[in-house]
Formats: structure tokens, sequence, C-alpha cells
């Protein structure tokens, strides 16, 4: 066995992060790795907010009875965890976080296609994010995120603002999905066509097409409503003529291929991971790319499937039930491809491949229980129960956070230029691991016995499961708290790492870490695939042409 | 029903589960057995396998159908309703379910049936939308305003059962509950012919006590002196009340007519305007009986 | 490392060459445009689902809306569609000044329209023909006749804010022109807003088809 002899490493001089000084230089960048930060940065206090709402919820239902919130404050609290975690979260966080940082060095480019537009996208996140603050404090709100009328056209609480933000925040995706769209159309790097791109590009722009067709409708929607609400002119209200069901439509026709805009990046860091800690071709490229693309297509098809009881047809609810199974399948194909990419392997179970291992294991159980959902006679009991929030966790949290925090671990090298403490990582990504399954493994349980949604109290027989589940969500909070310690303690005094720790082959880790701020110091030019594993061996230094003459 | 559905679950859990496993062993097996020792080397090289991709597109693919088609057949059977079934009324409003029967009586959290007979359900809502779900009969249906929703179910056991409403409807959604209560046949007979008024051997002020509960007062009202949503009934007869227009009152016995027919109408200061209107659900004799009830609870 | 032999003052510096930008900006104006379309795509969905509800009152409410009025506006964007196209084409020629002219008379067209509007707008309001809880207008058959009126002030309200935008931008470009920013060899902003202009004309188009033609 060959001594790996120990190196030191030295971060760059001159960076992307010290060029330019001040935080003027930062809240005016035109740098898509500066405003990638300037995202994570954002993504994670949203994180935050919207954790400590849940752990509000979780502890409140410990017990039937009252801890210490009334029923309004109780549904207050769970609509601002639905709503901070869906828009102020997990919608942005892996795009517009890492598909700003990442891509564009994937493929080769100096940066996005509209820098301007870029840094507009992120202070429209903030502007949305503001009115969605002031509706918090000036009534709060409580309608569930979904905000089904007639309860959200007839409340009391500050429907407006927060619909109103939701809507301005809808714009920063809008715009951060044009320019994901043309940046991979047109300025990738000479020879880099388009199945010589990682996948994690594939995923990333399948994403921004659902972004760019989706969102406006979202954003009509929610204009309607607020028109419905201060001008009563009666779209969604029956004593006028209107449908309340209509807005159901309206409003699901985009938050369904929303949950594809969720988890689809989640897969493209993936494919990533799975591919670099094994050291392995991914297996099937094509199917993979070709599987996102079937994903964002046929998700906008499906959206009936959460409306089978609401009232709508049978032949409807029928058609929905069909097409929803059908976007099992690319999902199903993933995995598998994944699995056999680790045969032959030669795995690094490090941080990022944990998490990778952890979202194979649960996004699995998500997916079997989105099948059991999408079958209609089936779901006609299920809906609106705790099967449901444990559904969607698995999938969201099981899934996408598992992703996003695969990629935080595999990336902070490159972003940073220094390493963290592996040994505290694989703790925390335990702690996770075991508190998330403890918190909504049993919820499955609980659904499936009845335990209907968004209840404030609950019957005796739930007690127990409550219990376990609440007891949970705590490992899980230390779990996050764990990782924001060393992550952001690795900022400052983690050992230099290198530019290419991982030794993977994709473009990013051509350059130094943190990378210069125009990216590359020569026009990259295509010398091997992004998963050429079997061909190229890869070492902790910036390659030889890659070096200014 | 339930049972074919449930077979339906059955079968798609064990099949996760079975899959599952497969997924998960292979996965941390291969974690294990292909560890990567030592430092990097070049891998095993990549040969594509477009037989093994087919085959796990299809299989799933076959199996899904299987599942799809299986769940098609039992939801068309609950939908399509029998054309003997007797039908009753649900209506949901904040937050209670009441229930009325085409030649007989209403009541209010309690859906009383007959056994082994197929019973329809014509359901609509005063308000927002509520959903109605008995889980023991795997039957659910959103319940919405000016429009009506329909579902059906036949118990084969009698007993007790619980009513969940299971849409989002604001403070009082996880009190919005009930029982259906499956009542042998002759027994439920009986019932449909006496259900109004006090009971044999029962005084007005013990019929109003019973109403208490079952009209659902008891969701917003104590008997205790505790402020709820609504004023505590303790003491309430006599007591001086200052309402939301100034006025100060004097409880009596017209004042508690008006306000359960009408309750909008003289709203004490403190409480929010939220009483639904029990005109129609309230016979004169029950309103009786919640009077000499209320009267009871002196201090 | 290489380096081009002319360095256009246009050219942002994250772009290899000035065809990759252009391509770029084409792009994305088109994906842009294509929002847009998905935008008032909902707000068509939802005008169809209430036509189909209530056919007669569509048609008798329709009545009250000014032919010629809208015939003139849909004309007038036509033509402004067609000066805009012709700014372009005197860029490409290279002809400063026509390209100021043509622009000012895109501006003047669309503020013809948007007065129009102004006047048909007025003129409801005065009758009481106004969206949801606001309607007071009597003598129209069918069921909930508000609703035409919603629909249609949502939608041409939503159309007018368009305009009214496309008046910016082309004020916008009126000043870069003058200031010299343009050339044979650098439009693409002129030609973008353009393309922006032409589809908030064939809006129009399919609204004036919906709410003034119907029958």
């Amino acid at each position: 066995m060959e001594q790996t002899p120990v190196t030191e490493y030295k971060i760059p001089e001159r960076n992307f992060l010290n060029e330019t000084k001040g935080i003027k230089s930062w809240l005016l960048t035109l740098d898509h790795k500066r405003i990638g930060i300037l995202y994570l940065i954002s993504v994670m206090s949203a994180f935050f907010a919207g954790g400590i709402f849940a752990l509000l919820i979780r502890l409140e239902l410990i017990s039937p009875a009252k801890e210490f919130l009334t029923a309004d404050g109780y549904n207050q609290v769970f609509t601002l965890h639905g709503a901070i975690m869906i828009f102020m979260f997990i919608i942005p966080s892996i795009p517009a976080a890492f598909g700003n940082f990442v891509m564009p060095l994937m493929i080769g480019a100096k940066d996005v296609a509209f820098p301007r537009l870029n840094l507009a996208s992120w202070y429209i996140y903030l502007i949305g994010a503001g009115f969605a603050l002031y509706a918090i404090f000036s009534g709060g709100i409580d309608t569930g995120w979904t905000f089904y009328t007639p309860y959200s056209t007839s409340t009391s609480t500050a429907v407006i603002p927060m619909t109103f933000g939701v809507f301005v925040m809808g714009f920063s995706s809008i715009f951060t999905g044009l320019n994901f769209v043309v940046t991979i159309h047109k300025l990738r790097a000479p020879g880099m066509t388009w199945f010589k791109m990682p996948l994690f590009v594939w995923g990333i722009y399948a994403t921004a097409l659902i972004q760019v067709l989706a969102t406006p409708v979202l954003g009509i929607t929610l204009a309607l409503l607020i028109v419905e609400r201060f001008a009563g002119i009666g779209i969604f209200d029956p004593a006028m003529g209107g449908d309340p069901v209509l807005f159901q439509h309206f409003f699901w026709f985009y938050s369904h291929p929303a949950v594809y805009i969720m988890i689809l990046p989640g897969m493209a860091i993936i494919s990533e991971l799975i591919a670099a800690f094994s050291h392995r071709h991914i297996f099937g490229y094509k199917f993979i790319a070709f599987s996102s693309l079937g994903i964002a297509f046929t998700g906008f098809l499906v959206w009936g499937h959460h409306m089978f009881v609401a009232g709508q047809s049978d032949l409807a609810a029928v058609i929905f039930s069909f097409i929803t199974f059908f976007v099992g399948i690319p999902s199903g194909i993933k995995i598998f491809n994944w699995i056999t990419t680790m045969y032959k392997g030669s795995i690094s179970l490090k941080a990022p491949m944990l998490w990778a291992i952890a979202f194979l294991l649960e996004f699995s159980i998500g997916g079997f229980t989105g099948v059991v959902l999408g079958t209609l006679s089936i779901d006609v009991h299920l809906h609106d129960t705790y099967f449901v929030v444990a559904h969607f966790h698995y999938v969201m949290v099981g899934g996408t956070v598992m992703a996003l925090f695969g990629g935080l671990h595999y990336w902070w090298p490159k972003i940073w230029g220094r390493m963290y403490n592996e040994t505290l990582a694989a703790i925390a990504a335990v702690l996770v691991f075991i508190g998330f399954n403890v918190t909504f493994f049993v919820q499955f349980i609980m659904g499936s016995q009845g335990m209907p949604r968004r209840y404030y109290t609950y019957l005796p027989q739930f007690e127990g499961m409550h219990g376990f589940s609440s007891i949970g969500s705590l490992i899980m909070a230390v779990g996050f708290f764990l990782i924001g310690g060393y992550l952001i303690y690795a900022i400052f005094k983690g050992k230099p790492s290198g530019p290419n720790p991982w030794k993977a082959l994709t473009m990013e880790w051509e350059t130094t870490s943190p990378p210069p701020t125009g990216n590359f110091d020569v026009t990259p030019q295509l010398r091997h695939g992004p998963y050429d594993y079997d061909k190229v061996v890869a070492k902790n230094v910036v390659p030889e042409y890659m070096h200014e003459h | 029903m339930s049972g074919r559905i449930d077979n339906l679950f059955d079968f798609i859990l064990w099949a996760s589960v079975i899959l599952f496993a497969i997924v998960a062993i292979s996965t941390i097996y291969f974690a294990i057995r292909y560890r990567r020792h030592g430092d990097i080397a070049r891998t095993t090289p990549y040969i594509e396998n477009l037989g093994l991709e087919i085959t796990w597109t299809i299989i799933p693919f076959i199996l899904l159908m299987v599942i799809f088609v299986w769940g098609i057949r039992d939801f068309l059977r609950l939908h399509i309703i029998p054309a003997q079934a007797t039908e009753i009324k649900v209506t949901g409003q904040k937050w209670f379910w009441s229930f009325s029967y085409l030649d007989g009586p209403s009541t209010v959290g309690e859906l009383i049936v007959p056994v082994n007979k197929p019973i329809k359900l014509l359901m609509s809502s005063q308000d927002v939308i509520h959903s109605f779900y008995v889980p023991d009969f795997r039957i659910k249906m959103d319940v919405l305003p000016n429009r009506y929703t329909v579902t059906w179910f036949e118990a084969v056991h009698t007993g007790e059962f619980q009513l969940y409403c299971t849409e989002f409807c604001g403070k009082g959604h996880s009190e919005m509950l009930g029982k259906v209560k499956v009542l042998p046949q002759d027994e439920f007979k009986k019932w449909l012919e006496t259900s109004s008024g006090p009971q044999e051997g029962q005084t007005l002020e013990e019929y109003g006590a019973s109403l208490f509960v079952k009209k659902a007062c008891v969701t917003c009202h104590s008997t205790d002196g505790s402020k709820n949503v609504g004023p505590t009934f303790l003491g309430l007869m006599g007591r001086s009340e200052v309402l939301k227009s100034g006025q100060t009152i004097v409880v009596d016995e017209n004042y508690l007519r008006e306000s359960m027919l009408n309750p909008m109408a003289k709203v004490v200061v403190g409480y929010d305007p939220v009483m639904p209107p029990f005109q129609g659900i309230l016979k004169s004799v029950d309103i009786d009986g919640l009077i000499a009830y209320i009267k009871s609870l002196e201090k | 490392m290489s380096t081009s032999t002319s360095h256009p003052t246009h050219l942002a510096h994250h772009f290899a060459d000035p065809q990759q930008q252009k391509d770029s900006a084409k792009l994305g104006t088109w994906v842009f445009l294509l929002t847009e379309v998905l935008l008032f795509g909902g707000l068509f969905c939802f005008y169809s689902i209430y036509r189909s509800w209530n056919p007669d009152m569509f048609y008798n409410a329709h009545k009250f809306l000014d032919v010629a009025l809208g015939t003139t506006n849909t004309v007038v964007l036509i033509v402004s569609s067609l000066t805009m196209a012709l700014a372009i084409r005197s860029m490409q020629l290279g002809n400063r000044k026509q390209t100021i002219w043509f622009l000012v008379a895109t501006v003047l067209l669309a503020a013809t329209f948007m007065l129009i509007k102004y006047f048909e707008y007025t003129h409801k309001i005065h009758l009481g023909q106004l969206p949801g809880k606001w309607y007071t207008f009597e003598g129209i058959a069918g069921s909930n006749p508000h609703i035409f009126f919603s629909a249609y002030f949502l939608m041409t309200g939503l159309h007018g804010i368009h305009v009214l935008g496309g008046i910016g931008l082309i004020i916008w470009l009126i000043i870069r022109t003058g200031k010299g920013e343009f050339s044979p060899e650098y439009y693409t902003p002129i030609e973008m807003t353009g393309l922006y202009w032409h589809l908030v004309d064939l809006i129009w188009i399919f609204l004036f088809a919906l709410f003034y033609l119907i029958g």
C-alpha cells in the first residue's frame, strides 16, 4: 500500500473571496460565486427560521393538551413553517446557491449569461422575503401554505402581504431559471457537448425549465387571490358565481411542478457525489439525463392528484392517477443507476457520501409511499393525514435536504479552500439520519390509523407516536446545529484543502480552491469526460494545461 | 370494502418492503465491499448495459400498472352509489358536523345509521371547505360551500366509529370531531321514532345536559367558570353582561333563546362573533331543555 | 492565452465574443416572452372557464364594449409594431435620427392606446360596470354579469401595465440611441424590445377578439 505523502496546501493569494474587499463589493457584486454565497446565507437563514417553527410544532404536539400555543397560534406556526421552508428555503436553495456557484465552473464558463439579472434576482428574493416578514409581524398568517379558498379569502390574518411576498419571490425563481437556461445553452466551454456535461448541469437545466414555465402560473394565482381578497370580485367565492376548487387547480398546477423544482437539483447533486465517491463512471448517463427531462415534463400533468377528494370528476381523477404512476419510473431508474455505479467502485465514505447514502435510503421510502398515495382508492383514506406529511418530508428532507448537505460538504473546500472536521461531520450526518427517521417514520403509521393533518390537538391513542416523533426532531436539531458550528469554523480555521481534495473529474476541480474571480486562468479545454474515472487519475493539483503561460 | 382497500395497501407495502430491502442491502453491501483502500487508482472500465436499464424500467412499469388498475376498480366502487341507499344530509361548518334525516330528526356531532344498509351522504358546507373522514370506513370527501359532494358507505359492524374533519378550517379544526354510531336495524328504527325531547325518566334539566354535549355547545362553552371561545355557563343565568354595542343586559330566558337562534344579535364584549346559528337545528323542546340546564349551573 | 484583437465596448467580459452575447440575449428574451405567455395563459384559462359556465351572460355583456374604439386600438397597436420594426431597420442601416423618430412614433401610438383605454375605463366606471362587488349596473341579462367585467378589467389591466412597461423601455432606448450607444454592429436591445412589443401587440389581438368580438 502506497504511503500518501502529507502535502501542505496553500490558499491562493488572490481569489474571488479577497480580490475586492468591503461590504459594497459583496452587495453590488456581479460574480456568480459571490451571488451564490449571498443566496446560501439567505436560504440557510430561512432554513433556520423554518426549523425553529418546526420545533415549535413538534414541542406543542408532544401531548394533546396545550403546551404553550393556542389553537390560533399553532395554526400560524404550521403555516409559517410550510411557507418559509417551501418558498424561502427549498425552492431557491440548491439552484440559487449551488447552481450559481458551481454550474458555470462545471461548464467552463466565466459567469452566467446575465450577471446583473442574477444580482437582481437576489434582491427580488430579499424584497419578497421582506413582505413575508412584514406579514408575520402584522397579524401573521394561518391558512396553511396552500392558501385554500374560501378560508384564505375570509380569514383576518395578513394574507395579502404574505402572498404578495411569495409572488415577488416567484420572480426571483423565474429569472434564475431564465439565466440558467441561457447559460447552459450558450456558454459551455469549447468541446463540451450536451452529453459531455456533468449530470449536475442536466439536473439544474431541467429544474430551470420548470422554474420558467410553472412559476408564472403561481404568480397569476396569487395575484387573483390578492384581488379577490381586497376587491371581492368573486372568482373563488361560490356566492358570487365563483369556484373555490378552481383555486386548487390553479395552485397545484404550479405547486406540483414545484416539487420537482425541489427534488431535481437534489438528484443532480447525488449523481455527482455517487460518481466522485465511488470513483466510477456513472452508470447509465443518458438515462439519468433524460429521466430529469422526463420528470420535468410529466410533472406538469399530474397536479390533480392533490385533489382526488376535492370534488373533481372521476374521469379526471383516473387520468391524474395514471400519469402520476409514470412519474415514479424515471426516479426509480435513477436510484438503480446510482447503486449500480457503486458496484465495483472505489468507495470513500467521507461526509458527502454519507449524505448521499442517506438520500438513497430515505428518498426510496419517500418514492414508494408516493406510489401508495397515487393509488386512487388508497389515497381516499390517506389524503390529508400524517401519511402525506411523512411522505413529503421523506422526499423533501430525506431527499433534497440530504442532497443539499451532501453538496455543502462536497463543495465547501472548493468555496473556501479549507476542509472541515471529518469526524464531527460523520457524527452530525448520523445524528440527522437517526433523528429524521425517528421523527417521520412513525408518522406513516399515525396517518394510516387516521391521524389528520394540521391538528392542534389529537385523540389520546396517538400520544405515544407523537411523543416519539418529537424526540426525533430534537435529535435532528442537534445534528443541524453541530453542522452549522463546524462548517462556519472551517471557513476561518479549517486546514487548506488544495484544489481537488476529492480527486474528482468535473471541471470545477480543475481550478484553484477558492477559484479566482474569473474562474479559470485560461479558457478551459475539455480533455476528458466528467466521469472518466476508468481512464484518468486526478491529483490534488491544478492540471498543467490550466496554468497561465 | 375497507378490506379490499387494505389488501391493495398491503400489496404495495410488501412490494415496497422487498424493493427497499434490495435498494438498502445493495447500497450498504457495495459501500462496504468496495471500500477504498489506500490511494486512488483507476477503477474498472465502464460498460454500458442497455438490457439492465430496460429491465428495470419495464418491471416497475408493469408493477405500477397492476397497482393502478387495482386502485381504479376499488375507487370506482367507492364512487358508484347503490340506487337504494338511504340519503342523509351532512352539513359541515366551523366547527361541527350536523346531520339531518329526510323525515326525521337532526343531530349534531353524531351520525346514527343502521347496520348493513347502504347510506348515501349528501354534503355541503356553510362556510369554508371541510372534509368528512371516517378512517374505519376508509371514506373521505371534501365538503364545499354552495355545492354538494357525495359519498356512501355500508357499515357491516355495529359500534362507534371516529369522524374527523380533515381539511384545515381554522381555529377549531382539530376539535371538529364526531362519531358514527352504527345501530342494529331495529334499534335504529326505534331511535328514529323517539329521538326528540327528554327520554323516559329524564328530567328537562338532564335532557338539556345531554344536549349540551350532543349539540356541541361544550366545544366552546365551559361549565366551570373558565373562559373559552364563548362565555362560561356557570352562573350565566341572571348575570350582567356588557355587549359589544356598549349596552348592558341581564341574562334571562329570552336572551338565551335569542343567542341560540341568532347569536350575532347580542355578542358579549371580549368574545369573537363566531357562534354559528342553531336555527333549524334546535327544536323548541331542545331550547327549553338547554335553558333548564343552564339555570341549574349556579355558582 | 488568447486575446481578441478588437474588444467592442458593448461586449460584456464574461462572453467570448459578440455573437455569443447576441445569441444569449435572443434566447433569454424568447424564454422571458414564454413566461409572459404563461402568465397571461392563466387568465385566458380563467376566461374560458367562466365563459363556458355563463355563455349567454358573456354575450350580453360584451355588447356594452365599444367595438369601434376596440378596433381603433387594435389598429393603433399593429401600426406601433410596424414603427418598432422600422426603428430596428433604421439602426441596421445606421440611421440614428430615423431610429429615434420611429421609436418616438411607437411611444406616441402606445400612448394613444392608453388614452383610448382611459376613456373606455372611465365610461364603465361611470356606468357602474365594475368588477366583483363594485358592480352596480343593471341591464345585462344572465347570471353574475360582474364576472365579465372582472375578467375584462383584470386582463386588459394586466395588458395595460405591460404597455406602460413597454413605453418605459422604449423611452430608455430613445435616450441610449441619442447617446450613440447603438450601431449596425450592435442594436440588440432595440431588437429585443421589439420582440417584447410584438408580444404585447399579439396579446391585445387575442383580448380584442375574446372581449369585443364574441358571437
